[in-house]
């Protein structure tokens, strides 16, 4: 086996499909592999069906995979559900006291029940997965102690399940890894909350909703440890007014939801750019309208976040395709909102947000880290909040940290922050906030291109979409075609002299987006005028993926 | 020294013959009653005329949205706790768009004062009832009467045990100035509501109506007894109670956070090597 491949674990919710999907993760993270989680659930808290996917590689890996080499199926419904999608030299792992039709698949129905263990057959079936993959039975016992919740008869099926492998003579061993030590095993929205302590956060403000929530799970548990405040909001009003109120204060800050959570947000926005507040917003994107699929994955709010928030304002939106981009672009916004004093976007998504990777740890004294406090304007009595500069940046005062007052106004306001009804002082405050933009635009990150230079197929995506684009993009490269993909990890501003030539001396331009009407496409053509030949959208919940981009190409003819 | 002169006087937009007026007077005179400097005071305040206030003094001020100065607020204290803190607004801004705030203030229990100018009526759009107009009070918006019951924020405050609770009128400078001191002094989420005419839209309610009714709570009166303090919550006819109306000792939100312990949040640096002990850690 030298190509990827994929372990899916289905099963009931409850049934500790979590518990063994991280333990394999983990293991075959530690043995030196690359690899990429899909998680896919129901919003319920018990039953349903659930599925955890590990597509893992001796050699980088970067997008999800439709094909399944071994299905660990905890439950009759995980076996009909994904039997269509198993390789034909998969193999089934199951428990042999459920009944499934299996059609002509090799199938290893464990004996769960006799061996007194029906009731841990996840972690028997883990063993035999692990034994069939020849994984390191010490890292894996190891790493199966380390959790908290560990039942000493958890020892006992795991080592069952290796048995049971060993002595059923079916092995798939995977090759030898080729990572270099150590990696992490770290999913988006974990590397998004490391990204922004190592920018230098102080303060962030939530109401709980899925998938934005595990932002700040992920700071909550270092929050004690490195000096943060994370406060549970009554509402997500609440929630972006109190960021706010920190910011003002003097800590960089941050908020995270989802699309429903953000709707409610949205005048924060348009406040954070009046009274020229730095904040963070993190928008994990879902299918909507309205609470739409809560669980599923989407890039489809694109448009409403770049449009949110009421009157003229510049701000900058990321949109990482990668949990390193996750980490490196979430300093890079807290430095962002910083320095224009205005709101910065993080643009993600639920596949993002929970799937795991293998990569290599993070530096934090690679990123800059936002210091207030010791940017100190010229404090003197004299000091005005918003002094008219060239660059539409003000020196900002923090209250109470020296002489000069920091007033800040929503409404329009003259320099010294107080409300005015001037016009003319009106016209002077839109020019200096929409000046800012210059300084946006120089901090613009540039789109990746991978392939060919003046292809005949070019792919344009962005944020989560990178990795499954241009995986596409190689497989069309390997059958002949001179195929190639742009990825854009920061879509607004626009700067077209970073990337336009690239859409001109491609013959044929698609946008591929996980949305229904190609928005970034749309975004492309009002900025600089270039509409693309066609488009490839994904708005079923779930992740694109190589194999769906091929079938939609295949069927326009490539 | 700090004095009142310290506050400077500014041009403001209000009405002749306001509330607003000695509202702000009093303000003023518990800033100085307490020795707080401007440079000491963050402001926060809502959208409304009452929000308009604290642009009419010298100190810092966040002027927001709506309906939001509590949360601002309570970012801005958790931030820099050695920042006096006033949220000031009037009773549309405070009770109706930021009724789910106030409520989730008084359970939270930040070391912030909410002064509310309440003058039962929404001045700034000309005269809608508001969350505390009285039932059957006929408006341009209400043209039947209003027929919602008027919410009682006192009694309210009083009911979930709020720190500190008091009821000034603006007709009572000195008492008002005096009651917003002892708030501002009060280690956790302290409100006054302060009973004040709307010259322009408040026929009902007028200066001389809230002076006839005012009445100044005994010396002998107890404040720490959440009993007798329900009931003089919700006295409201011929006799209004003014004055300190409930108090507790409730430690405040910041003593439950051990990272504020350390002090503000504001002026300390990242410890990166902690950070990539912890990213080390996921291995």
């Amino acid at each position: 086996m030298t190509k990827p491949c994929t372990i899916l674990i289905g099963g009931v919710a409850g049934q500790g499909l979590l518990t063994i999907g991280h333990l394999l993760a983990k293991v075959l993270v530690r043995s030196g592999y690359y690899l990429v989680v899909t998680q896919s659930y129901m919003s319920r808290i018990r039953g349903g069906h659930n599925s955890f996917a590990i597509r893992v590689a001796p050699t980088p890996v970067a997008a999800p995979s439709e094909t399944i080499d071994v299905l660990i199926a905890l439950d009759a419904r995980s076996v009909d559900e994904h039997l269509a999608d198993l390789a034909e030299d998969g193999i089934i792992i199951m428990d042999g006291a459920v009944a499934a039709e299996t059609g002509d698949r090799l199938c290893l129905r464990i004996p769960a029940g006799e061996m007194g263990l029906a009731a841990l057959f996840n972690i028997v079936a883990a063993g035999v997965a692990s034994g069939l993959l020849a994984l390191d039975a010490g890292v894996l016992t190891r790493t199966l102690g380390e959790e908290a919740e560990t039942l000493a008869s958890a020892g006992v099926a795991l080592q069952a399940g290796l048995d049971w492998q060993r002595q059923s003579g079916v092995h798939r061993p995977l090759p030898e890894p080729t990572a270099p030590m150590p990696r992490i095993m770290v999913n988006g929205n974990e590397a998004l909350a490391l990204g922004a302590m190592a920018g230098g956060l102080k303060f962030a403000a939530f109401y709980p909703m899925t998938p934005g929530k595990s932002v700040i799970l992920a700071l909550l548990a270092h929050a004690d440890r490195l000096g943060l405040v994370v406060e549970q909001a009554e509402d997500e009003i609440a929630a972006i007014n109190m960021a706010l109120g920190a910011s003002f204060a003097g800590a960089p800050a941050l908020v995270a939801t989802s699309g429903g959570g953000f709707a409610l947000m949205v005048e924060g926005v348009s406040l954070a750019a009046m009274t020229e507040t730095p904040v963070v917003i993190v928008v994990a994107q879902r299918p909507g309208p309205a609470t739409g699929l809560p669980t599923r994955t989407e890039q489809g709010d694109l448009e409403f976040v770049l449009h949110s928030g009421h009157g003229e304002f510049p701000r900058a939106i990321l949109a990482p395709g990668s949990p390193e981009q996750c980490f490196s672009l979430a300093a890079r916004a807290m430095d962002i909102a910083e320095q224009s004093q205005g709101p910065v976007f993080i643009l993600t998504d639920q596949f993002l947000a929970d799937s795991y990777r293998s990569v290599a740890p993070f530096d934090p004294t690679a990123v800059p880290t936002v210091l207030p406090h010791e940017r100190a304007p010229d404090d003197t009595p004299t000091y005005q909040r918003y002094a008219l500069t060239d660059s539409g940046i003000s020196p900002r005062a923090l209250p109470g940290r020296g002489d000069g007052l920091a007033v800040a106004d929503s409404d329009e306001h003259t320099e010294d922050g107080h409300i005015t009804e001037d016009l003319g002082v009106r016209v002077q405050m839109v020019e200096k906030r929409l000046r800012k933009l210059a300084l946006l635009e120089r901090l613009t990150l540039a789109p990746e291109y991978c392939g060919p230079a003046s292809a005949d197929l070019l792919l344009v995506c962005w944020g989560s979409a990178g990795g499954a684009v241009t995986e596409a993009a190689e497989l069309l490269a390997a059958r002949g075609i001179r195929a190639a993909a742009l990825h854009f990890s920061q879509v607004w501003p626009l700067v077209p002299d970073q990337f336009l030539t690239y859409l001109q001396q491609a013959r044929t331009v698609l946008g591929v987006e996980g949305n229904a009407t190609g928005q970034f496409a749309r975004l492309l053509r009002r900025e600089c005028g270039f509409a693309v030949h066609g488009q490839i959208g994904r708005f079923d919940g779930l992740p694109l993926t190589p194999e769906f981009i091929l079938r939609r190409l295949a069927e326009s003819g490539w | 020294m700090v004095s009142l002169e310290d506050f400077g006087r500014h041009e403001t937009a209000w009405c002749p013959g306001c509330g607003n007026f000695s509202l702000l007077e009093a303000m003023k005179k518990a800033l100085v009653l307490l020795q707080l400097a401007p440079r000491q005071v963050l402001f926060v305040s809502g959208i409304g005329q009452a929000a308009k206030a604290p642009h009419y003094l010298n100190a810092n001020l966040f002027n927001g949205l709506h309906g939001r100065a509590l949360p601002v607020a309570t970012g801005a204290k958790l931030t820099n706790p050695e920042l006096t803190v006033i949220a000031e607004s009037g009773d549309g801004c405070s009770y109706g768009e930021g009724g789910n705030h106030f409520l989730a203030a008084i359970r939270r229990n930040v070391n912030i004062t909410l002064v509310v100018h309440d003058n039962q009526i929404y001045g700034l759009t000309k005269g809608q009832a508001s969350p505390t107009t009285e039932e059957g009070v006929v408006t341009k918006t209400q043209p039947h009467g209003v027929a919602a019951t008027p919410f009682n924020p006192v009694a309210v405050a009083v009911a979930m045990h709020a720190g500190f609770v008091a009821r000034g009128f603006s007709g009572a400078e000195d008492e008002l100035a005096g009651l917003i001191a002892q708030a501002i002094a009060h280690p956790g989420f302290a409100l006054v509501d302060v009973l004040q005419p709307c010259v322009s839209f408040n026929k009902v309610n007028t200066f001389s109506w809230y002076r006839k009714r005012c009445t100044t709570l005994p010396a002998d009166y107890d404040p720490t007894d959440w009993h007798g303090a329900m009931q003089r919550a919700q006295e409201w006819g011929d006799h209004i109670p003014v004055g300190v109306i409930y108090r507790n000792d409730r430690p405040s939100y910041e003593s439950h956070l051990p990272v504020l312990g350390q002090g503000p949040l504001v002026g300390r640096t990242l410890d990166k090597n902690a950070l990539a002990e912890i990213i080390a850690a996921m291995a």
